[in-house]
């Protein structure tokens, strides 16, 4: 039975302020966190990609060999550009270990989603896509939700779990 | 002494049609004044739903997403200052019950023009339907027609109460109900049935057609259909005398 959710281990929903919103497992035998734990994981993982965008390196522009020592000079800054300057930074997109792939998909709301999922798991992009659309379906349509607060919505939990068991 | 400008325009149109001639009917003016005034109530091909045919939109279909935000902020709207779950579902049922006066207008007027459609090819009868005399020909205009007009399919079950002391409650059934799609009722509210606006439609094409009803929403959950949900209709007093004498006269 659990050989056909193989692959998706765990789904976390962080709100826009980086607090926890929806928490759940898909299989057995994960090792539980306490609340509070997880709790804090939303939050590092907030503040880890927010860092992450910040960081992302700049290119240069314009100006052939400017030298990053002296580059906190404030004419020099408009000489550099993200590489691709139509795209958006995004920040940590996926963090891998031999054991699982955490994938992080956020919206243009800025709603994460945080996918556990096992390394050779093949289009983890089209299972997210299927998650924010439930989400955005059984959750943000209901009446009873507030926006910003903890999921509780029988009909998404329904439906993620059949979708998921679905899935082949 | 000034004038608002908008009154000076109704003016000036109203002068313009008197010059044009005098004997044209109020109605042609309004129209008139209402193409020459583009906003958000006149599109902009100047056709207002009122110019188009009743049947135009008879097959058309609705984005289900827009009507699953509309009946959410019905929702929230009918939640304020209520005083617990049955306040708030008498509320979602007083919203439903002069949509349902209406719709039977629309369905007996979409039925007929069928029927007399149908009547060209097959010309068994001469009379356009008329409305429901007895119970369970109105419970079957409910059942179907009704549904296939509000949700594009009939419902999925009729039934009768079994018991004798109860034989003026009728159970409409629907499997999954269309607005209660992407609502989940939060855990203290599990009684909770939004359907209720459903059943104040029902409530009111009931009351259009002479029959005095209640009409209530239950949760009826089932493995396969979580959000079955059953319509209690009951039927007031004089309408069960009613029946009996319309049985005792053999009109059906």
């Amino acid at each position: 039975m659990s050989d056909n959710t193989r692959g998706v281990f765990s789904l976390i929903i962080i709100n826009k302020a980086g607090g926890l919103i929806y928490q759940r497992e898909f299989q057995a035998g994960l090792r539980k966190l306490s609340t509070n734990d997880y709790l804090v994981l939303a939050g590092t993982f907030h503040g880890v990609h927010a860092i992450t965008r910040s960081i992302t390196p700049k290119i240069p522009i314009a100006q052939p060999t400017p030298s990053p020592a002296t580059g906190t000079t404030g004419p020099a800054a408009p000489g550099y550009s993200y590489p691709n300057p139509g795209v958006p930074v995004s920040g940590l997109d996926y963090l891998e270990t031999d054991k699982f792939r955490l994938t992080c998909f956020q919206t243009l709301t800025g709603t994460k989603f945080l996918l556990f999922t096992d390394p050779l798991t093949g289009s983890v992009e089209g299972i997210i896509q299927k998650i924010y659309e439930l989400y955005a379906d059984y959750v943000m349509k209901n009446p009873f939700y507030q926006i910003e607060m903890p999921v509780r919505c029988e009909a998404f939990d329904r439906h993620l779990g059949a979708w998921l068991r679905g899935r082949t | 002494m000034a004038v608002p400008p908008r009154h000076a325009t109704m003016q000036s149109i109203s002068n313009g049609n008197t010059a044009q001639g005098n004997d044209r009917p109020p109605t042609q003016q309004s129209q008139q004044q209402s193409q020459q005034s583009p906003g958000l109530r006149v599109p902009s091909n100047r056709k207002t739903i009122y110019d188009r045919h009743l049947n135009r939109t008879r097959n058309a279909e609705l984005s289900r997403a827009s009507f699953a935000f509309l009946f959410g902020e019905m929702v929230t709207y009918a939640q304020r200052r209520v005083t617990g779950i049955q306040d708030l579902e008498k509320r979602l049922n007083e919203q439903g019950y002069p949509l349902g006066l209406r719709l039977l207008d629309l369905l007996f007027y979409r039925s007929t023009s069928t029927s007399s459609s149908a009547l060209s090819s097959s010309s068994t009868s001469s009379s356009p339907p008329n409305r429901p005399l007895r119970i369970i020909t109105l419970l079957h205009l409910i059942h179907g027609p009704l549904w296939r007009l509000l949700f594009g399919r009939a419902a999925d079950a009729l039934e009768h109460s079994v018991s004798a002391e109860t034989a003026n409650e009728y159970m409409i059934t629907d499997n999954d109900p269309m607005v209660n799609t992407y609502i989940s009722a939060p855990r203290d509210m599990n009684m909770l049935n939004c359907a209720a606006y459903v059943a104040g439609i029902i409530e009111g094409v009931c009351d259009g057609c002479g029959f005095e009803t209640k009409v209530s929403a239950h949760n009826q959950p089932t493995e396969l259909w979580p959000s079955r949900t059953v319509f209690l209709v009951r039927f007031g007093d004089p309408v069960m005398e009613r029946e009996k004498v319309l049985e005792r006269a053999g009109i059906k």
